[in-house]
């Protein structure tokens, strides 16, 4: 059986914020159709617009935590890498002061996600040491 | 934007100045290309012939650096032979005698000598950004990254309040941004000298307002800014970084400094969705899913937010980055953070962001809603700046030219403009994994002018060696005459010939922009 949907959403390239509808069957992302509805592009999309579908799939994802071991990035489960931030931040920040973090958000993730990460640096730690690409 | 998108269309006259926009914001470009069709005059200003250029009624091929003379001297011609809109002027606008007493010193032979662009072109283009109706100025990356960065802009918005062109339909200062949430992620005040909604750290009321939200007390201190990071990393004090969802070892100028300040942080966390060059330095690498793999919202170049939606379930062990953040907040002990969906964090939003705070999903729906949007029944903000400004009077702020940070000499006798090539996007984590893109072009070049190929013997497809006094990189050879003789260009998406290597970390004063426009290189033949 083939289960074949579109999904609507927002081209995750540059900033003109063209709507686009994802194309999945059964569970993988198969192709890219533009939105005539959407009010910026109308239909239409450019060369990166159309192929935004085929990094999603590629083998190089990174699939699970990885913790540097003896000079070497290995596989953990979340909750080891949770923990070991913790830890590790608990101490620096400790020893150091807040200022002694930063973060680099980014102007690929979203508001929610720019959002919670300056909350984090703001409130949990007690820094204002964040920015990120804009610049760039 | 000041403006939409799809007001570009109704523009009479468009000033394009340091946007390649064909090639980096094509759905733009097709904006443009219909108000042309509907006869509107377009002008392009900018050191490399691109391909709108080409279609331009007007092109200017200033000197790289000059764009506060270009412009400084279009408002001297437009002072002079009132051109401008005086009822603006006196109406909205504060410090025109101020402005008027700079321009003084930038008559047509004076800025036609420091620009390269002929008097007869700066008059023409001042009467016809001036004497047209619905005039639109459209910039990019080409006007803000420079250590004049700010002067560039501010000589913009000098230019649109003295022709009285801005708060009005299809007429403004229209910035193109070059990623999906350039805007959204500023908004959100991932920048450290403000809280979400550009408001004051300073401000006790709004202080207090986050802190009873937040249940903390609250840094004072402006933070530093990402360059600023970068150099304060190990004498300065940074021990700790977190990176979500940026590269870095790719992106920074001058990475090989980047990358050294990277290895000797205490604690590296990388949240990301590729292996990326940053990721390949971390302690700690947090996976990340992609968009297509969770809901929230992006906010586009006109200040439009919309939404993403989940399409397939994440990819392996991986986790939506919002689940991520709440995920280390709560390893770390702190409240706060008990999130159950995208849209209840964006409910927490709009409750203390008085721009976002009529936004909810329910009314984004399908076509997303333009801020501000301060109440639940407010239509979208098409364009800003209609009748007022939001401080009152807009002010005039006279700027003077000043010359690049580093221009060519005996040395390094090329100018280096970095930038983008169509087919790619940033530090190339995604666009490399799409065999579309890759298919077109999978490896960096430099283009360079016909005159200097043959003085120096170059042929196309030979490869160069490209030489500044940060590093080395050796690159395919491009002949053409889109980049002026004296200039050579190179895109930045390539991680193993980065153009980065080459680039001056020199920053603008005020928001620390770095200079990747104009470096000083020389080109060898590479063996």
């Amino acid at each position: 059986m083939i289960n074949y949907h579109t999904v609507y959403t927002t081209c995750p390239y540059c900033g003109t914020g063209c709507g686009m509808l994802l194309e999945v069957m059964n569970g993988r992302l198969v192709g890219v159709l533009p939105c005539k509805t959407n009010s910026i592009n109308q239909g239409k999309l450019c060369i990166k617009g159309w192929s935004a579908h085929e990094f999603v799939h590629s083998p190089e994802r990174l699939k699970k935590p990885l913790l540097r071991k003896d000079g070497r990035l290995e596989e953990v489960e979340w909750d080891e890498a949770l923990s070991f931030i913790a830890s590790k931040l608990k101490a620096i920040t400790q020893t150091h002061g807040p200022d002694s973090f930063a973060a680099l958000s980014s102007a690929k993730c979203t508001n929610e996600e720019n959002y919670l990460l300056q909350k984090f640096t703001r409130a949990v730690i007690g820094t204002n040491n964040i920015d990120h690409c804009a610049r760039l | 934007m000041t403006n939409s998108v799809e007001e570009l269309e109704d523009a009479a006259c468009i000033m394009i100045i340091g946007s390649n926009t064909t090639a980096s914001h094509p759905i733009v470009a097709m904006h443009i290309f219909r108000a042309k069709e509907k006869g509107a005059k377009i002008i392009v200003i900018d050191p490399r012939k691109t391909h709108i250029a080409s279609y331009a009624d007007l092109y200017l091929a200033e000197k790289s650096g000059t764009d506060v003379a270009i412009i400084n001297g279009l408002l001297h011609i437009i002072i002079k032979e009132g051109w401008y809109d005086k009822q603006f002027v006196e109406e909205r606008t504060e410090g025109f005698v101020e402005l008027k007493t700079l321009l003084e010193e930038y008559p047509p032979a004076r800025v036609a000598e420091i620009t390269g662009v002929p008097e007869a072109q700066l008059r023409q283009a001042a009467e016809m950004f001036a004497k047209t109706k619905q005039s639109s100025i459209v910039y990019c990356m080409g006007i803000t990254q420079h250590t004049v960065g700010v002067d560039n802009v501010l000589s913009l918005a000098n230019l649109s309040m003295a022709t009285g062109h801005i708060g009005k339909w299809a007429s403004g200062v229209n910035p193109l941004r070059g990623q999906n949430n350039v805007q959204g992620s500023t908004d959100m005040a991932a920048i450290p000298n403000v809280l979400p909604g550009y408001q004051s750290l300073a401000d006790d009321a709004v202080v207090s307002k986050f802190e009873a939200a937040w249940g903390v007390t609250l840094p004072r201190k402006p933070g530093l800014t990402l360059m600023e990071i970068m150099g304060a990393i190990g004498t300065g004090g940074i021990k700790a970084l977190y990176v979500m969802g940026e590269n870095p070892a790719v992106s920074d100028p001058d990475i090989q400094h980047v990358k050294k300040a990277l290895e000797a942080l205490e604690l590296l966390i990388v949240q990301d969705i590729f292996p990326t060059e940053t990721v390949a330095l971390a302690h700690v690498v947090l996976p990340a899913v992609s968009f297509a793999e969770r809901d929230g919202t992006f906010v586009t170049t006109d200040r439009r937010v919309q939404r993403i939606r989940k399409a397939i379930e994440p990819i392996g062990d991986t986790r939506p980055g919002w689940q991520i953040i709440c995920d280390v907040a709560h390893a770390m002990g702190a409240g706060g953070f008990d999130f159950a969906s995208p849209s209840e964090i964006f409910a927490e939003i709009a409750s203390l962001v008085p721009l976002y705070a009529g936004i909810s999903y329910e009314r984004i729906a399908e076509n997303g809603i333009q801020w501000p949007c301060p109440t639940k029944d407010a239509p979208s903000t098409v364009f800003l700046h209609k009748d007022r400004f939001s401080k009152g009077l807009g002010t005039f702020k006279p700027v003077a030219y000043k010359a690049p940070a580093e221009l060519p000499d005996e040395e390094y006798p090329f100018i280096l403009i970095t930038g983008r090539d169509g087919f790619h996007f940033h530090t190339g984590s995604m666009t490399r994994r799409s065999k579309s893109l890759t298919a077109q072009i999978n490896r960096c070049y430099v283009q360079i002018h016909p005159l200097d190929a043959k003085k120096l013997k170059i042929k196309a497809g030979q490869m160069i060696r490209l030489r500044s006094r940060r590093g080395a990189i050796e690159v395919e050879a491009r002949i053409t005459p889109i980049v002026q003789s004296g200039s050579v260009f190179v895109p930045f998406h390539f991680a193993e010939t980065a153009a980065n290597v080459l680039t001056n970390p020199a920053l603008d004063p005020v928001v620390k922009i770095p200079e990747y426009k104009i470096c000083a290189v020389k080109l060898e033949k590479a063996t």
